[in-house]
């Protein structure tokens, strides 16, 4: 069997023995069981897929593999992997791991939380390794229906309304995603799902220009591309802490990776002539998105916002179309995916003590629960792009290989999109300054304890994470920019035909 | 085929006319006290009858008017099996004391609705087609009105007969234009003659007014939800889910070979239709309170979407509305089975509002129900969303680009009104005054429970597997 199916089987194992599973500790065994195999499996596979690269395996995917499903249609289950999806993967592990234990103490219903959280993650982790259309979006949506369960059950302040919002906006990008799957599928001439084989194949132009925005738009909800931004910040702000860290720290990078996969990689004549109008949205999506996370006072809000601000920038990137910008994008995804998981387990350790994630009321906090405000502010500093952590290299790359486009729209736009990083620096510092440091005003908040060992040890493995992409991140850029290479060379063959 | 063998030919519904006098017989023969054998030697006798139905060859009888291939034969073992799981479900709702007396009856009038489908299905000739469609409508009405002493069901049997005769006599009138412009009625003479004269035109409108008189479809929906909330909640899922699955099929296999040449015309017309069905059936589902209520303006917008795959027309088309139908049904007969369930434990609770909290009480049965508005509402990897996923593909491929995307756009209202029901269960407080769920902790029985059982392995694996399409495809394209 491909090994790349045990990312599938994993969680099915998983999810069959928390059904059995009797009682809280054995939910919690059966999951940090599973959540470690994932993760040794995904580190596995990324030691794996370096070792046969320099072993000389030049195919664009490696351990690809295919069995007929649906022959009419002529569906297959693909698997296969190339640099990126292998770093998708290892973040994804790493993110299913801390969240388990971010969600250590979570009542009621435990069993079902983490039922639910698994299949959310079999989806996950279904949708990086596939290369069949079909299948990515089976799994596409196998990660989207259980959030509405783990918002509306266990979320927190307007759950039902705010589940409900992300639900919806969701799946209507998945309506857009599934009309363009089927115009790929019979533009390219209805002969094969897979999109390797797609890729060399060639859609008519009249139809990429019908199909490019609405794969583009379908996944672009889902990376949080103005104006179809609005169910993050209020989806992030009722989800339950694990959830969102799930949600934004690897969710989002679903819409990022589906857009660079399917819509730019199959559809290149679709982004030519689409290409400005989805950049002018992406600069928006930063700009905006960056102030909105200014004015915000919960917590959350603030980094649903910067999330806007930073996924923004991942399908910015994108659009640029340089080799230099694409490896930036995805450097950016596993940044942010890391960052923002840190931040949001923080946050929701802070209001599991403080039960108020409002700037206004918290104060002092660095006294008090030293291990999370220091915690709190590597991870500010890792989203304001201070060199060391992961945030400077993703954004540093992003900048630098946007500016190399030759254009001069882009490049104003670039210039534009720059600006997100001051304003950053303001919302982040701002934040840090009022809720740790000074003292503290609450007396309530006096008695407060700090991190137990199961938050502790959640929040380290992030800062290591984090840590270790800002000060080595060659093995990482590397392997994303050989695999982004092939692509971006296709994308300016058939897109720039000067 | 003159000899006597080549009746044996029918040999579907010859067993099923054998199951029907066993049953008449038995019920006049059987004492009150025996009657309680009737319910399992039924089902058993329907596990043949479904096993014995599929036939691999193609059969002419009658000269034509009767044609039996194995696409028709898969229809019909699908229509068998999904009333068997009904006869599976209702089996302790019939034992009751005030319906115990009318057993027999219910199977007979199921049975004879049954066969009156089976010769819709396997019609080559539109009497025979005519005869198959009253019998499968006639007996309904007794059905929907079995409760005959409960105000609702008997209104709603007076509702339906009455909608049904109209609805049939449009259709009479306008198979007696095909017939007196054409001056056949064999379905293999017809395509050639029908080459879409006006007169043609008016007899194809009439034709596909009276069939949606019996799919329900918008504008001719407005008997369907009363009739569904008054009928017995069984015969509420046979209506739903196997009466409309074979006028579906019927539909589908007569536009498609007996009107090729007027495909402009009634693809058109369809379209409309079916935008129309679902976009109306969906915003009217939202305002429903009442769970069965609820069902019916689901199943309407469902109506809609099956519609794409006739609109198709293609082998693809046919494949992926069979395949829907069996998808539908197995969803549907669940969720009716919960609600039955629910309805038979409080003393006829069906509205939502009692279903709040029911996570608390009823864990399993709640947890069928989501995965049957998850299956029905399209999410993977449970066996609707496959059934959607064909449907669209095979309208996408015949160029009904806005068609489908107006249908994609209404799978996200439907899942609004489906995520309600599945809000109402797990996260919203209960209204009663005390604060506690209003369905107490209930057992469903032998029956209730296996038709469950069933349905939900139904909604996992028919989707996952893929022999079960593949093979209708194989059939479907067989028909040439």
């Amino acid at each position: 069997m491909n090994i790349l199916s045990l990312f599938v089987l994993i969680p099915a194992l998983m999810m069959l023995g928390l059904w059995i599973a009797r009682n809280v500790n054995q939910v919690r065994g059966g999951m940090v069981t599973g959540a470690s195999a994932l993760l040794v499996l995904a580190v596995g596979l990324a030691v794996t897929y370096l070792h046969m690269r320099a072993g000389g395996a030049s195919g664009e995917m490696l351990f690809t593999d295919s069995v007929m499903w649906y022959a009419p249609l002529h569906i297959c289950y693909s698997v296969g992997v190339d640099g990126i999806s292998v770093v998708m993967l290892l973040l994804s592990a790493v993110i299913v791991f801390t969240g388990t234990f971010a969600s250590w103490k979570l009542k009621p219903l435990t069993k079902e939380y983490f039922l639910w959280f698994t299949l959310l993650s079999t989806g996950v982790f279904g949708f990086f390794i596939t290369t069949d259309l079909f299948t990515m979006f089976m799994f596409y949506e196998v990660a989207l229906i259980p959030m509405y369960l783990l918002i509306g059950v266990w979320g927190s302040g307007r759950k039902e309304y705010a589940a409900m919002k992300l639900t919806l906006m969701l799946m209507g990008g998945s309506a857009f995603l599934l009309i363009g799957i089927l115009g790929i599928y019979y533009g390219a001439g209805a002969q094969t799902m897979n999109i390797l084989d797609i890729a060399r194949l060639h859609i008519p132009t009249a139809m990429q220009h019908i199909f490019f925005p609405a794969v583009f738009l379908g996944f672009g909800v889902l990376g949080a591309l103005f104006p179809f931004h609005t169910w993050s910040p209020d989806g992030h702000a009722s989800a339950p802490t694990a959830v969102s860290m799930l949600h934004a720290g690897v969710l989002m990078k679903l819409g990022g990776y589906g857009c660079f996969r399917i819509a730019m990689y199959l559809m290149p004549e679709g982004l030519a002539a689409w290409g400005d109008f989805f950049l002018v949205l992406t600069t928006i999506s930063v700009v905006y998105g960056a102030f909105s996370a200014v004015v915000q006072t919960d917590l959350k809000y603030i980094n649903a916002y910067s999330s806007v601000s930073h996924c923004g920038l991942v399908l910015f990137a994108l659009q640029m179309m340089t080799r230099t910008s694409c490896t930036g994008a995805i450097l950016q995804m596993l940044s942010h995916g890391l960052m923002t998981a840190l931040f949001f387990a923080l946050i929701g350790m802070i209001y599991g003590r403080t039960h108020t994630r409002d700037v206004r009321q918290l104060s002092g906090l660095m006294k008090i629960m030293p291990f999370l405000s220091v915690g709190y502010v590597i991870a500010g500093l890792a989203n304001l792009g201070l060199p060391g952590l992961s945030g400077f290299i993703a954004e540093m790359t992003v900048f630098v290989g946007s500016f190399e486009h030759p254009d001069f729209f882009h490049r104003a736009c670039t210039v534009i999109a720059t600006m997100s990083i001051v304003i950053t620096a303001v919302y982040i510092l701002r934040v840090v300054g009022k809720i740790l440091y000074g003292t503290c005003r609450n007396p309530e908040h006096l008695k407060l304890t700090d991190a137990t060992w199961d938050e502790r040890f959640a929040v380290i493995c992030l800062i290591v994470y984090v840590a270790g992409l800002g000060l080595a991140p060659w093995w990482v850029s590397d392997t994303i920019s050989f695999s982004v290479a092939p692509i971006v060379s296709h994308l300016n063959i058939s897109c720039l035909p000067l | 085929m003159n000899n006597l063998s080549a009746i044996l030919f029918l040999h579907a519904e010859l067993s099923l006319v054998l199951l029907l006098l066993i049953v008449l017989l038995a019920d006049i023969f059987m004492g009150p006290l025996r009657r309680r054998w009737l319910h399992p030697v039924v089902c058993v006798l329907m596990v043949l009858q479904v096993i014995l139905n599929l036939t691999p060859d193609t059969r002419e009888l009658f000269g034509g008017m009767y044609i039996n291939t194995p696409f028709t034969s898969i229809v019909k073992s699908i229509l068998s099996a999904g009333t068997l799981l009904i006869f599976i479900q209702c089996g302790e709702r019939i034992k009751r004391k005030d319906t115990e007396f009318k057993q027999g009856e219910f199977y007979l009038l199921t049975l004879s609705t049954l066969l009156g489908m089976f010769f819709m299905v396997s019609a080559g000739h539109f009497l025979i087609f005519y005869i198959g469609l009253e019998m499968a409508s006639i007996p309904m009405a007794c059905l929907v009105a079995l409760d005959k002493y409960c105000h609702h069901s008997a209104e709603a049997g007076a509702k339906f007969i009455l909608s049904s005769m109209f609805s049939s006599a449009l259709l009479l009138y306008g198979l007696s234009l095909i017939y007196g412009t054409s001056g056949t009625m064999y379905f293999t003479d017809l395509p050639a003659l029908l080459q879409g004269t006006p007169l043609q035109q008016f007899a194809l409108v009439m034709f596909i007014a009276g069939m949606g008189f019996k799919m329900s479809l918008v504008p001719f929906h407005l008997w369907t939800a009363d009739v569904y909330q008054g009928a017995p909640t069984g015969v509420t899922a046979y209506l739903s889910g196997i009466s409309k699955g074979a006028a579906a099929v019927a539909l589908a296999v007569i536009l498609r070979f007996v009107f090729p040449a007027m495909r402009e015309d009634w693809t058109l017309a369809l379209a409309i239709l079916s935008v129309v069905t679902i976009t109306v059936a969906n915003l009217m589902a939202i305002l429903q309170k009442d769970m069965k209520r609820f069902m019916a303006f689901s199943s309407i917008s469902q109506a809609g979407y099956i519609l794409l795959g006739v609109l198709a027309g293609t082998t693809q088309g046919l494949a992926s509305l069979v395949f829907y139908i069996a998808v539908y049904i197995v969803a549907n007969v669940a969720i009716f089975a919960v609600i039955s369930t629910i309805e038979q434990h409080t003393d006829g609770l069906t509205d939502r509002d009692s279903y709040r909290g029911l996570y608390r009480t009823n864990p399993r049965l709640t947890l069928i129900m989501t995965l049957a508005l998850f299956s029905l509402g399209g999410i993977p990897p449970f066996a609707g969303f496959f059934s959607k996923f064909f449907i669209f593909a095979a309208a996408f491929e015949e160029g009904w680009y806005l068609v489908v995307f107006l249908a994609l756009l209404n799978t996200i209202i439907s899942l609004y009104y489906y995520l309600m029901v599945v809000k109402a269960m797990y996260i919203s407080e209960p209204l009663t005054e005390d604060g506690s769920v209003a369905v107490a902790p209930l057992k469903s029985q032998g029956g209730g429970r296996l038709c469950l059982l069933i349905c939900t392995l139904g909604i996992c694996l028919l989707g996952v597997c893929s022999f079960f399409y593949e093979g209708l495809f194989l059939w479907a394209s067989l028909l040439g």
